[in-house]
C-alpha cells in the first residue's frame, strides 16, 4: 500500500453567485480541491469524499509543505479507497480556512471596502456546501459519483449528497455520523463558540482589522471539542492520573503534586492545552463559528415534521454503507441507526457495521482492520458495478401501510 | 443422486421476489443464493465481524446487530419471510426472537439443531451429553445456550399462536419427514401467524 505521493490543490472560481439556505448569497467564490488518481473514460469511477470540522481538500498524498492528508490511512493506491481504481477528489468547503473562499478573505460587497468578510461572512449549512461541490463535480464533467464519502460532518455532506442529488452516485457512505446534532452536541458547540465569541480580541468577528487573533478562545473551544473526540477509556489508557513531571522531579521518580491551581499538573491538561495550542495557530475563529453553526443546523427530517424516513424517501435509488464506532458517544451508534432504520423503511440497499474500536469519535480517522476491511470491501464492490447498468427502477414503494397512513 | 446443501432445500422454501430479513444470516451465503436466483431483496443480521466483512464482500446487505436486543429497526409485517437459521439455540430471549420474528413478517422460517435426533437419545441415554456432528460442543462450552427438539418448537409455536405451514427434518442433505424427531439432526418450520 502506497502514498499518492506529492500533491497539488487546485482551485476553480465560481462567477455566479450560490445561493444559501438562508437565502443570502455566497458571491464570487474560489473552492480549492485535490484529486488522486486517474477519471476513467466513462467517469465513472469518481469519488468525493468530503470533509470534517478542521479538515480540508487536502485528504492523501503530501502537500507542498510535507503536511500528510487527512485520510492518507484509508486513499491511496492500494489502500480500501484505491486510487489505481477510483479518482478521489477532496474538496474544500467554502466559509473554511484552508484556501477556498473564507472569512479572512475580502468582503466583495462594495460597502465593505475590500476589507475581510469577517463575521459578515454568510452562514453556511451543510446542504449549501453540497451545492457548491455539486457545482464544482459538474465543472469536472462528472455527472455521476460512483460515490460519496464522509465522516462525521463529512457523512453529513454525504447524506445531504443523496438527499438533494440521489441522481448523481450511486453509493454513499457514511462513517461515524448523525442524521443531526443531539441537544448535548449543540450544548458543546455553544460552549466552543462563548469561549470563541467573549475572547477580547474576537472584536465581534473583524480581529483581522486589529491585526490579532482570539487564540484563547479558539484555544478552550478546541479543548472542549477534543475531549468529545476522544473515549473516557482511551483517555484513561492515553493519560490516565499521570502527573506532568517538573524540573524538580528526580529521575526514576513519581512526581508529586505541585499544589497549584493555575499550572498544569496532570498529563491530560498538558495535552489538551498542546492541542488548543497547535489549533489556534493555524484555525481560523470565525470559521470555527460557522463550521459548529452548520453543524447545528443540518436536520433532513425537519422540512418532514421530523420524519426522516420520509426525508430518505429521496435516496431510494441509492446505496449506503453505514459506519459506527461503540466508544463514540459523541456520534453513537444510536444516531447511526436512525440513519439505517429510515433506510430499510425506505427498502433501500444499505449495510451497516458497528466496529468495536475504543478510541471513541475519533475512530474514524484510526486504521483498525475491522474497519478499513469493511471500507476496502464495499469500495471493491463499488468498483466491480462500475460501468453496469444503474439498479433498474423497480422498487415497490415504502411499506405500504406507512403510505396510506 | 448429489446431496443439496441445506440451505438450498430451505431457498426452496422462500417464493420467488421475497423481501427477506435473514437473522444470523452468517457469511451471507443463502441470503446471496436467494438474490441471485430467486429473485428476492432484503438484509442479512449479524453480529459477528468477520460475518459481516464477507457479506459486505459479497455484496448483501448486511446490518450489524445483536438479534438479543430485538427487531426494533423493523416495522410490522415489513418482510414476507423472515429467516432464523441455526440462530435459534444462541438466543437468550429465543421465545422473543420468535415473536418478533412473527411480528415483521409475514412467514417465518427457522432452523435449528435437534436434541432429540436418536444418536442424541443413545448419549443421553448412556449419561452424557451429546457430542455430535450436528451438536459438536461440550456441555461447559457450548454456543447453544437453547437446546430443544423438533417437537418443542411445535409446542413453542402453538404457544405463541403461530401456524405451522410445514415443516421437516433434515438429514445429510436430505428432507425428513417420517418421523423427524427421531430421524434429522436438524428440524425446520414455516410458519405465520395465526
Amino acid at each position: 500500500m502506497g502514498s499518492v505521493g506529492k500533491v497539488t490543490p487546485q482551485s476553480m472560481h465560481f462567477d455566479a453567485g450560490l445561493p444559501l439556505q438562508s437565502g443570502a448569497q455566497l458571491r464570487d467564490y474560489t473552492l480549492v480541491y485535490e484529486t488522486y488518481g486517474t477519471l476513467n473514460a466513462e467517469r465513472s469511477n469518481a469519488v468525493l469524499v468530503c470533509h470534517a470540522l478542521n479538515a480540508s481538500h487536502h485528504v492523501a498524498g503530501v502537500a507542498a509543505d510535507g503536511a500528510v492528508g487527512w485520510w492518507d490511512n484509508l486513499v491511496g493506491p492500494g489502500k480500501p479507497l484505491d486510487t489505481d481504481r477510483f479518482f478521489v477528489i477532496g474538496i474544500n468547503n467554502p466559509g473554511s480556512c484552508f484556501g477556498s473562499t473564507g472569512p479572512m478573505h475580502a468582503n466583495p460587497d462594495p460597502a465593505a471596502g475590500g476589507r475581510p468578510y469577517g463575521a459578515d461572512f454568510p452562514v453556511m449549512t451543510v446542504e449549501d456546501w453540497v451545492d457548491a461541490q455539486a457545482l464544482l463535480i459538474e465543472r469536472l464533467g462528472i455527472t455521476r459519483l460512483a460515490a460519496v464519502l464522509g465522516g462525521s460532518l463529512g457523512g453529513m455532506q454525504a447524506q445531504a449528497w443523496a438527499l438533494r442529488y440521489p441522481q448523481r452516485l450511486g453509493h454513499c457512505v457514511v462513517v461515524a455520523s448523525a442524521p443531526n446534532l443531539s441537544t448535548q452536541n449543540i450544548a458543546f458547540n455553544e460552549v466552543a463558540r462563548r469561549a470563541i465569541v467573549t475572547d477580547p480580541e474576537f472584536h465581534g468577528g473583524h480581529f483581522y482589522a486589529h491585526g490579532v487573533v482570539p487564540k484563547r478562545g479558539l484555544r478552550v473551544a478546541r479543548m472542549i471539542g477534543h475531549i468529545t473526540y476522544l473515549s473516557d477509556d482511551s483517555m484513561e489508557a492515553k493519560f490516565g492520573r499521570a502527573i506532568r513531571p517538573n524540573a524538580d522531579t528526580p529521575a526514576g521518580t513519581e512526581p508529586g503534586y505541585a499544589y497549584t491551581t493555575q499550572d498544569i499538573e496532570f498529563q491530560i491538561e498538558s495535552y489538551l492545552r498542546h492541542q488548543g495550542e497547535k489549533f489556534s495557530e493555524y484555525f481560523d475563529a470565525n470559521t470555527y463559528l460557522l463550521i459548529t453553526r452548520a453543524l447545528d443546523y443540518f436536520d433532513p427530517a425537519r422540512a418532514h415534521g421530523g420524519d426522516l424516513t420520509r426525508a430518505y424517501e429521496q435516496a431510494r435509488d441509492c446505496k449506503f454503507l453505514v459506519v459506527s464506532f461503540t466508544t463514540d458517544w459523541r456520534f453513537s451508534p444510536q444516531r447511526s441507526r436512525e440513519i439505517v432504520k429510515a433506510m430499510v423503511d425506505n427498502r433501500i440497499d444499505v449495510s451497516y457495521a458497528e466496529i468495536a474500536a475504543p478510541h471513541g469519535h475519533d475512530a474514524f480517522l484510526l486504521e483498525d482492520p475491522r474497519y478499513h476491511g469493511v471500507m476496502r470491501a464495499y469500495f471493491a464492490r463499488i468498483f466491480e458495478g462500475i460501468g453496469q447498468p444503474a439498479t433498474p427502477a423497480h422498487r415497490v414503494p415504502v411499506t405500504q401501510a406507512r403510505i396510506s397512513v | 443422486m448429489s446431496e443439496r446443501k441445506d440451505y438450498e432445500i430451505i431457498a426452496d422454501l422462500v417464493p420467488h421476489g421475497s423481501r427477506v430479513l435473514d437473522l444470523g444470516c452468517g457469511d451471507g451465503t443463502l441470503l446471496a443464493h436467494l438474490c441471485r436466483h430467486r429473485g428476492c431483496t432484503g438484509y442479512g443480521i449479524e453480529i459477528d465481524d468477520a460475518n459481516v466483512l464477507a457479506c459486505v464482500q459479497r455484496g448483501v446487505n448486511v446490518i450489524q446487530l445483536n438479534l438479543d436486543e430485538g427487531l426494533n429497526l423493523f416495522e410490522d409485517r415489513t418482510f414476507d419471510v423472515v429467516l432464523q437459521l441455526d440462530t435459534l439455540q444462541h438466543l437468550r430471549n429465543a421465545e422473543q426472537m420468535l415473536r418478533e420474528t412473527a411480528r415483521v413478517g409475514r412467514v417465518g422460517i427457522v432452523s435449528f439443531p435437534n436434541f432429540a435426533h436418536w444418536p442424541n437419545r443413545l448419549q443421553v441415554a448412556a449419561g452424557r451429553m451429546p457430542v455430535t456432528r450436528a451438536l459438536p460442543y461440550q456441555w461447559y462450552d457450548t454456543p447453544n445456550i437453547r437446546v430443544g427438539t423438533h417437537t418443542d418448537f411445535g409446542v413453542l409455536a402453538r404457544k405463541n399462536g403461530l401456524r405451522i405451514l410445514e415443516t421437516f427434518g433434515l438429514q445429510e442433505g436430505r428432507v425428513v419427514r417420517v418421523w423427524p424427531n427421531l430421524r434429522a439432526s436438524t428440524a425446520v418450520f414455516k410458519f405465520e401467524r395465526g
